[in-house]
């Protein structure tokens, strides 16, 4: 099992290349992904909050 | 017809709706892709289990052309049209397809290392795409480098819509010139040229990356234009007298309501 596991990880002796591929492109999409959610989060907080205020100035 | 779709407020409503959907459409997709192609794709007979890259590396740079060709049909309806949503679809696109770019330029070097003894090589196809990516990071240089965001979008388009002599370039570059990388076995004349078992986890990959843009875009473009609206809100709360102090007003000319 542990063997087959090993096996399968090594990638036929591939594995320092095939699994940095996949890190790479998971740790750069998912980056932009999280990044855009901040920016889109926080967008709409500030909309709210300048609403707010020109509402209450008025 | 258009221009009712393309309104903004009908944007926001149509793409709150779709946005979660798209999300979770992109998650799904991209889970079955990563199982076809890490468990039930077979190890090519030459080059082993190092084929498995593909599957990263040649959607990665479907998406890095298509998401250019995609801007520059936006930058030429922003330049004609000069409509807010062509602008935002544009500047929104850039991060995604350079990240795109990117992965593609980091996966190939990974995979040409064992395959080709090298990391990188200074040829034909190689080069072009090292130019896309530089064309991605200026186009959002200067798209970022105005104050007044219309004024930015239009000189990003321009360069947007020069840089698209080089789409043609990188798709021929393969035929044009002898290089190292080999050419196009899906996208040809005479249909694919490639086993079903390797081309259906290819074809999955494609469509989660693309589920995955439209989710970034949607994202990307909602993020911008509230990002206008609050800039307008905050140029029209100020007082008539502070006005004096800004250049231009920008409120004035983004037909956002």
């Amino acid at each position: 099992m542990i063997d087959d596991v090993g096996h399968y990880l090594a990638m036929g002796g591939y594995a320092a290349f095939v699994w940095p591929a996949y890190g790479v492109a998971l740790a750069v999409l998912g980056g932009l992904a999280w990044h855009s959610w901040r920016r889109y989060r926080a967008s709409f907080e500030a909309l709210e909050k300048l609403q707010r205020e020109f509402r209450t100035r008025r | 017809m258009i221009n009712r779709l393309a309104n903004p407020a009908r944007f926001m409503r149509s793409s709150a709706v779709a946005l979660p959907w798209c999300g979770r459409a992109s998650l799904a997709v991209l889970a079955v892709g990563l199982y076809l192609a890490l468990v039930t794709a077979p190890p090519d007979y030459q080059q082993g289990e190092s084929v498995r890259i593909m599957y990263v590396h040649v959607p990665a740079a479907w998406m890095a052309l298509s998401i250019y060709l995609f801007i520059a049909v936006a930058s030429g309806v922003a330049l004609v049209s000069r409509h807010p949503l062509a602008e935002i679809a544009g500047a929104a696109a850039a991060p995604i397809g350079a990240a795109f770019t990117f992965v593609c330029l980091a996966t190939g070097s990974l995979w040409g290392r064992p395959m080709w003894g090298a990391w990188w090589v200074w040829d034909a196809r190689l080069t072009s795409v090292l130019v896309l990516f530089f064309l991605y990071l200026g186009y959002i240089a200067l798209v970022n480098a105005f104050d007044e965001p219309s004024r930015g979008a239009r000189a990003g388009s321009v360069l947007a819509l020069v840089g698209v002599v080089n789409l043609p370039i990188i798709k021929f570059s393969v035929d044009w010139w002898n290089t190292l990388h080999q050419p196009a076995s899906v996208m040809r004349l005479g249909g694919p040229r490639i086993d079903p078992s390797m081309l259906v986890p290819l074809l999955v990959m494609a469509a989660g990356f693309s589920l995955l843009f439209v989710t970034l875009l949607l994202l990307g473009m909602r993020a911008a234009l509230n990002e206008r609206k609050a800039l307008a809100l905050r140029l029209n709360s100020v007082p008539a007298s502070g006005r004096v102090a800004l250049e231009r007003p920008v409120a004035a000319q983004s037909p956002i309501p």
